[in-house]
């Protein structure tokens, strides 16, 4: 579904993404994972449309969209969401969906109603009349996901949609990505919360430092030496450094 | 858009008219015809302004080209008034679409766009008032001729109905704008961009459809005021003033509301004249009024004449703030 091939992009001086490639097959959860400043939001953002790769291609449903901008890709399929929320801080709950449920439905009393039943769909039934601004962090996320799915897309890129959330939380939105991915939609997501990536990817590719470092299935992928330097290193420094100042 | 939602628009056409015929005095009259102007270019830079969060300091390259336009064409070409009305609506928007074309290709927004508008504005004001076409500083004078095609009424009720039909008219453009796709697109445009964008909305393109829908409306407001004074000069028709008067009446009805430039206009101007009266005409006195008015609506009724209505009634409304506030920020 998409592929990105050599993928690099550089902040003056700073290379974000160093030649990443990466695919994620139709109707499958594909996972992105790695350090914090890896370079996975710079990757989606190229992927999605709003970041021009220095060098690389981008191919969605076998056509290279490198140059495409945006909002040609959403009408292709790509949806993504934002790991820093993008709410209509002014607009209802209801409204924001709604916006993108218009994409394939020109009518507003049809978009409303698909914004509704998507509403329902992550959780926020009662929070449909709300203002966006006046959500919880855990309520943007998943507004954030709603939004995405009114588009009817292809493909979601979902970044960090889970973090915030507590684990009852996640443990309710869980089912609702897999439904999701049941329904043949292909995802590629972004993700801290290793529990959330071992019970949905087939999968998972690791970014360190802008490098594709190592793919493969969940559980190897976390045995992997490298990566548990360049990834996990970060967790257990913190973890012995804490261990240390209980110590003391 | 149902019939329904065309009623508030026509019970506010039957109201105006109503008023209009009711024996008011000559000065009253005029005073209306005035409000109807200023209100179809205030409701002409809602559209931009309101909706889309993109705040215009140059709607008077509107208002102007459709003032010209309308008295070039009668006075030079002996066109009648109304095709006069239908190019100064035109040729205005026109003017908007390439304006817009410029302004968004390059990704103006907040200040700069508006900054950018306002230069439009004074270059065409410093042009007309030297261009023969627009008969120089001396300006154009459409002589007096009345008669239904020449839009020019010896009772002065009927003019002030024609205005009032197109106000109504505009009412329900915004109407429409708050139930269609292009309406909540331009609305997500201006609550965020970029979230938009990864929505499949055509950011460009719903901006230059709103800069010319924005412009055709207040060029209208300005061939009514030419046809109204019949007379134009590169000061009425580009100057400042009436882009200031816009964007007031806009932003102290209520930004991003059906109602609020039409009510903005109406206690702005209305407000003024009180105040001339009462102060003996004292010049510019109805100018400081209008600011005083600004700021007092920007301090504490942040979202417009018109959400003191829905703060009353309890419904939450809170587009007209966030419009207002996204402007500050950009
Ligand atoms: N617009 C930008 N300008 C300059 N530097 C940027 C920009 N965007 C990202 N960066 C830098 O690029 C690197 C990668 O950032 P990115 O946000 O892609 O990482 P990430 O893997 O998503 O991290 P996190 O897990 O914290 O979300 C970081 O060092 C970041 O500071
Ligand atoms: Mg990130």
């Amino acid at each position: 579904m998409l592929s990105v091939d050599g993928l690099t992009k550089r902040f003056s001086g700073l290379v974000a993404v160093d030649d990443a490639s990466l695919a994620a097959p139709e109707g499958r959860i594909t996972g992105l994972i790695g350090p914090n400043g890896a370079g996975k939001t710079t990757l989606f953002a190229m992927a999605a449309g709003f970041l021009t790769p220095d060098a690389g291609t981008v191919t969605f449903a076998g056509e290279d969209v490198t140059a495409e901008p945006p909002h040609l890709r959403a009408r292709r399929g790509m949806a993504r969401t934002f790991q820093i929320v993008q709410p209509f801080a002014g607009l209802t709950v209801r409204e924001n969906i709604a916006v993108g449920a218009h994409l394939h439905h020109p009518s507003r009393a049809e978009a409303m109603e698909r914004a509704d039943a998507i509403g329902k769909r992550v959780g926020l039934a009662k929070d449909l009349d709300r203002a966006a601004a006046g959500l919880t962090v855990a309520g943007r996320k998943r507004l954030e996901l709603a939004r995405a799915l009114a588009t009817q897309p292809k493909l979601l890129l979902l970044d960090e949609v889970l973090a915030g959330l507590n684990p009852s939380e996640i443990r309710d939105i869980l089912p609702v990505i897999r439904a999701i991915r049941d329904e043949g939609v292909t995802i590629l997501m972004i993700e801290h919360i290793m529990q959330a990536v071992m019970n949905l990817c087939e999968h998972v590719y690791v970014l360190a430092q802008g490098k594709m470092i190592a793919e493969g299935p969940p559980i190897e992928v976390s045995r992997d030496p490298q990566v548990v330097e360049a990834y996990l290193g970060h967790g257990a420094a913190a973890r012995m450094q804490a261990a240390g100042g209980a110590d003391a | 858009m149902s019939a329904r939602d065309l009623l508030l628009p026509l019970i506010a056409v039957l109201v105006l008219a109503g008023l209009a015929f009711s024996g008011l005095s000559g000065t009253l009259l005029n005073l209306l015809i005035f409000m109807m102007i200023i209100s179809l270019a205030a409701q002409g830079w809602n559209i931009l302004g309101g909706f889309g969060g993109l705040s215009s300091f140059g709607h008077a390259a509107f208002f102007g080209t459709g003032a010209y336009t309308t008295l070039i064409l009668q006075t030079s070409l002996g066109v009648n008034a109304w095709a006069g009305l239908v190019a100064g609506v035109l040729l205005g928007a026109a003017v908007g679409a390439g304006i817009g074309f410029l302004s968004f290709r390059s990704g103006l927004k907040g200040s700069y766009f508006a900054l950018i508008t306002l230069a439009f504005a004074e270059v065409l004001r410093i042009a007309s008032n030297s261009a023969p076409i627009t008969g120089g500083a001396a300006g154009i004078l459409l002589p007096l001729d009345y008669g239904f095609l020449n839009l020019q009424f010896d009772d002065r009720r009927w003019f002030a109905l024609i205005a009032i039909l197109f106000v109504g008219a505009a009412l329900a453009l915004t109407r429409w704008l708050e139930r269609s796709r292009f309406g909540a697109y331009l609305i997500a445009i201006r609550e965020n961009e970029q979230a938009a964008q990864a929505l499949g909305v055509d950011v460009f393109r719903v901006k230059l459809g709103a800069i010319t829908l924005s412009a055709g409306c207040t060029a209208l407001a300005g061939v009514l005021y030419a046809q109204n004074y019949l007379f134009v000069d590169a000061h009425v028709a580009y100057g400042p003033w009436i882009s200031i008067e816009a964007l007031f009446a806009a932003i102290v009805g209520g930004l991003g509301t059906m109602f609020g430039p039409l009510v903005g206009a109406v206690a702005l101007l209305g407000l003024g004249e009180i105040t001339k009266m009462v102060s003996g005409g004292v010049p510019g006195v109805d100018l400081l009024v209008f600011g005083a008015i600004l700021i007092l609506t920007v301090a504490f009724v942040p979202g417009g004449l018109m959400s003191l209505r829905q703060r009353l009634t309890g419904r939450r409304r809170p587009r007209g703030e966030t419009a207002l506030r996204s402007e500050e920020g950009a």
